[in-house]
């Protein structure tokens, strides 16, 4: 999954969707991730970061970064690879 | 670079809760680089508040109601013009297009005021009567939209469309009707308000985006910028609104300039769709109340309308800023009575 090419991210988490005028605001492990896919990381490695950087076990690093790409996705943010 | 001097005509001086486009106009010519503007404003009531902004307003006169036709305006245009030596008028009533179309030959060869309006033709095709028409001639998806007159004909046309229904004035107003009974009650209180016939017209759910943009009747696209409303007032107004970067919203507006040879300022309405579909709602054939966005964006369409209508060529805006978004205010000016006594006796001010 990617981010589309024209979303902006700012460095505290503020994202403007310019094709839809919407905005929002995530958390910072929200913004962790989004800076990982902009970047370019497979959906696989950034579970691994989150997991490592949020000292988390794998189950809920899976089902927390299922659940955000989901968010992601529903709110027009994600082209497919 | 040296601004040059001119004397632009304004109508549209409304700035309250269902704003018209004159002031966001004028602030736009205020901040052209090519011209130093002198603003005329045209009002037609006296509570009008653009007459007594002064720093935007130099002078001001009341015009006849657009019932009274457009002999009547050219009588009072030519009073104007024995007082004020004006070089272009931008009107920007739908109400009042229709005489200033009229008379746009006499004001340039007997008073020496150029405007930039689109043909009678192109005005009218673009009636939301004729939105179907309209909607097959350049490509566009409209929503099916029905013309009647009396409420036998809406029965049959549940035969055929579900609720629910938009009902629609010929020139103003709308209502999201769910039920028979409800479109009639909207139905009379149209009819009531503006008369027949009334538009029945499908619903399409989806988010509204809008476009603000001017052609130069030659078939080009000068410049358009898509925004999408992010407050609305209860009469649908936008009161705040931001500026989007929508590539295919983008190749439909240029497509409906170009191919309809636009003239002038326009706004086009659309819903989008959650499969991503266009379905163009109106278009309106005036700057809209929020064009000074346009200019927040990069594209000043009121100076390059005044650049067109004083024969001058314009390339096309090639770019402008999305996420710029426009925000409105109320501000209560303290006015003397005698400022309102002078506008409201003499016509003038």
């Amino acid at each position: 999954m990617k981010i589309r090419k024209n979303i902006a991210v700012s460095e505290n988490g503020f994202i403007f969707n310019p094709l839809t005028g919407d905005s929002f605001s995530v958390n910072q492990s929200g913004a962790f991730v989004l800076r990982k896919l902009k970047e370019g990381e497979s959906e696989e490695k950034i579970m691994k970061m989150l997991q490592e950087e949020y000292d988390l076990d794998g189950y809920t690093a899976e089902k927390d970064l299922n659940d955000f790409l989901s968010l992601l996705k529903s709110y027009q943010l994600t082209e497919n690879d | 670079m040296t601004r040059r001097k001119i004397t632009v005509g304004v109508t549209g001086l409304n700035n309250i809760d269902s704003p018209g486009p004159g002031i966001p106009v004028i602030r736009a010519l205020k901040e052209s680089t090519a011209f130093d503007a002198r603003i005329v404003g045209f009002s037609y009531e006296t509570l009008e508040p653009g007459i007594y902004m002064h720093d935007l307003v130099d002078k001001v006169y009341q015009l006849p109601l657009p019932t009274a036709g457009s002999s009547t305006l050219m009588e009072r245009m030519r009073y104007i013009a024995g007082i004020d030596k004006i070089d272009v008028i931008i009107p920007n009533f739908d109400a009042e297009l229709h005489n200033f179309i009229k008379i746009q030959q006499e004001l340039k060869s007997e008073l020496g005021i150029a405007t930039f309006l689109p043909s009678r033709e192109e005005f009218e095709e673009r009636q939301k009567s004729e939105l179907n028409k309209f909607g097959d001639k350049y490509d566009v998806r409209v929503p099916e939209s029905h013309m009647i007159n009396q409420l036998t004909e809406l029965k049959k046309l549940e035969e055929t469309m579900d609720y629910p229904l938009v009902i629609k004035g010929r020139y103003y107003d709308a209502y999201v009707a769910s039920n028979y009974e409800q479109a009639c009650s909207y139905f009379y209180k149209i009819v009531a308000k503006w008369g027949y016939p009334v538009i029945v017209q499908e619903f399409v759910t989806g988010i509204e985006v809008n476009v603000t943009a001017i052609g130069d009747g030659k078939g080009t696209c000068i410049g358009a910028v898509p925004m999408r409303k992010l407050y609305i007032t209860d009469k649908g107004k936008a009161w705040s609104g931001i500026s989007l970067e929508d590539d295919k919203l983008m190749e439909i507006s240029r497509r409906v300039i170009e191919k309809s040879r636009w003239r002038g300022g326009c706004e086009l309405e659309f819903i989008k769709t959650k499969k991503d579909e266009y379905y163009l709602l109106e278009m309106n054939p005036r700057f809209p109340a929020w064009v000074y966005l346009a200019n927040g964006c990069g594209q000043n369409h009121p100076e390059a309308l005044v650049k067109m209508a004083l024969g001058e060529t314009v390339e096309p805006f090639e770019s402008y800023k999305s996420g710029k978004m426009f925000i409105r205010y109320s501000y209560d000016m303290i006015v003397d009575i005698s400022e309102f006594e002078k506008i409201s006796t003499t016509g003038e001010m």
